[in-house]
């Protein structure tokens, strides 16, 4: 079979895809590695230690614009998603409408338009309703956020709503029960599985966003990825590859369930 | 019942429209107005209109006779490196993205989702983080010059860092999977009969993938480019971190108007017109997508 002639095959194209695999994880792997380093260099391996997690873990700082980043990320995915849910229920299975692609358009925007264009218009906006309204809490940065979890929220739901059954709900109605039976009822539970798959990209996407966030942040709004950008203008220690596994980790945590929920879909 | 849905079901999604148009679109069209106001003294703007900002896009007044004015040399530098590396990003990701997409779409389906999985991780995972890695392995102390300086192949680290090589290589690690699922994608339709079709009419590999794979994976190394070019053109973290203040790209020039720099009707003037190359590059991409489908669907 090994010798046989298929059409599949393409002379060098599995050393070229096996090389790109390396290429795309030994970066990770290094990273990750050199956060057990005892000692404080990023290239003399000094034996095995935990403690620039201790470090880290430790350091007030990080455990401050931690929290603050997995509070933001959780409020903004979150209304992110119920906003998505409502806006996939409006526009997906009905019929078509006047001023249907501007609303395709308005939701998929933070997708093309460039992280720092929308960074800096919001700075603008901001640092105006600031001098206005003399409010400078986190609402601005919930705002910002959860703008742009919308589209990645609503890419799951509507996709789920699209692929499911309507009989299911005529079904409902023949039943007797009432819009909001048939919805809380029907068509709500089998929505569930793209609900959850909407927040956690929403959630990951919150956590990742650097450049929105640098731009919108007010003084004491630092998170952790901003944190990180102003941390790494200086020599780095250990501590940052610790703090980077850790965020690392959650994100593969994050990212698998997602794989998971989404293939069960089928 | 259809008639009764449209009528009012699309409210549904005005809460989010609300959010999107206060906190995404909304700010956008302030941009354009800014762009055609004055500087104010300490940032911020003044509102007097002028079209000064977007003169000194291209131009520049001469520091001692204001009225003498030249092409800014020093801004069609960044735009000129803003494309250049762009398109070499895009070239690499498709160099290597074509054979590794290829290698997933003919593995069987058991271990396909592994190996699609693979490139899903990095897909998702912070790409501060990943930039990050690139800044350990090209450091002067990092793992490449270290491994170079123990082998005895160079006496002194090579200043990887800080140069548009290192923007390039950070750039292509961060937006590859941007290409390869798209091929992934275009790839796992592909009818293989036609490729064998190809080989039984004694064509050669080359002949094959020239004539018959490539064609039929187009749409695919399309949707990838313009995945892969978008984010490169718009990039701010990756060459700021890898860039430093000497390979500076033109988000990075606009992230300077509101900082040290403090013009900020020249950063929005910037703003725009990044808005208007992305915005050219798509309305390029659908065209180009509406010519190759034409034929097949109509």
């Amino acid at each position: 079979m090994a010798n046989a002639f298929s059409v599949k095959r393409l002379p060098g194209f599995g050393a070229i895809a096996i090389l790109t695999f390396v290429m795309l994880y030994l970066p990770i792997v290094i990273l990750v590695v050199y956060s057990f380093n005892a000692g404080a260099s990023q290239s003399n391996w000094e034996g095995f230690s935990l403690r620039w997690y201790q470090t880290a873990l430790s350091n007030s700082q990080v455990q401050e614009v931690s929290i603050r980043s997995l509070w933001l990320a959780v409020t903004a995915s979150g209304i992110a998603t119920v906003l998505a849910t409502l806006a996939a229920l409006g526009t997906t299975r009905v019929s078509r409408f006047p001023g249907q692609t501007m609303i395709y358009a308005l939701i998929n925007q933070p997708l093309m338009v460039p992280e720092i264009v929308t960074g800096i218009a919001l700075l603008i906006f901001v640092a105006f309703l600031k001098v206005n309204t003399g409010y400078s809490g986190m609402g601005y940065m919930v705002a910002a956020h959860t703008a742009f979890c919308i589209p990645f929220a609503y890419l799951p739901i509507q996709a789920r709503l699209q692929t499911m059954d309507s009989t299911l709900e005529t079904a409902a109605a023949d039943l007797y029960a009432s819009p909001v039976q048939a919805f809380r009822y029907v068509t709500l539970p089998l929505l569930v599985p793209g609900i959850i798959a909407g927040f956690m990209l929403g959630f990951v996407i919150s956590l990742d966003t650097v450049v929105i966030t640098e731009f919108v942040k007010s003084a004491g709004q630092e998170t952790l990825p901003t944190y990180m950008l102003g941390q790494l203008r200086r020599v780095v220690t250990p501590e940052m590859n610790a703090i980077a596994t850790l965020f690392l980790a959650l994100s593969v945590v994050i990212v698998t369930a997602f794989f998971l929920i989404t293939r069960k879909r089928g | 019942m259809e008639r009764e849905r449209h009528g009012w079901k699309w409210l549904l999604s005005a809460p989010a429209l609300v959010v999107l148009i206060a906190a995404a679109s909304g700010p956008l069209l302030i941009v354009a107005v800014y762009s055609l106001l004055s500087p104010g003294e300490m940032g911020g703007v003044s509102w007097v209109f002028s079209t000064e900002a977007w003169m000194r896009v291209f131009m520049s007044r001469d520091i001692f006779e204001p009225e003498i004015i030249s092409w800014n040399s020093a801004h069609f530098t960044v735009f000129w490196r803003t494309i250049w590396l762009s398109m070499q990003t895009t070239l690499i990701c498709a160099v290597l993205g074509f054979p590794t997409a290829w290698f997933i779409a003919t593995r069987p389906p058991a271990s396909r989702t592994l190996w699609l999985f693979l490139i899903t991780i990095p897909f998702w995972t912070n790409l501060l983080i990943r930039t990050f890695a690139i800044q350990e392995l090209i450091r002067n102390s990092g793992t490449i010059n270290s491994i170079l300086m123990w082998t005895g192949l160079i006496e002194r680290p090579i200043q990887l860092l800080y140069t548009d090589f290192a923007v390039l290589l950070g750039m292509s690690y961060v937006f590859l999977p941007l290409m390869i699922l798209p091929l992934y994608a275009a790839m796992d339709k592909l009818d293989f009969r036609l490729v064998e079709a190809g080989y039984d009419l004694y064509a050669s590999r080359m002949q094959v993938l020239r004539h018959v794979i490539i064609p039929m994976v187009k749409p695919g190394f399309i949707a990838g480019s313009i995945l892969v070019f978008i984010p490169s053109i718009g990039a701010y973290v990756t060459p700021r971190i890898l860039g430093g203040g000497r390979t500076m790209m033109m988000g990075n020039l606009i992230g300077l108007q509101f900082g040290q720099g403090q013009n900020w009707p020249l950063g929005a003037a910037l703003s725009v017109l990044l808005l208007v190359i992305v915005v050219g590059a798509l309305i390029f991409y659908l065209r180009v997508v509406n010519r190759e489908e034409g034929p097949r669907h109509g």
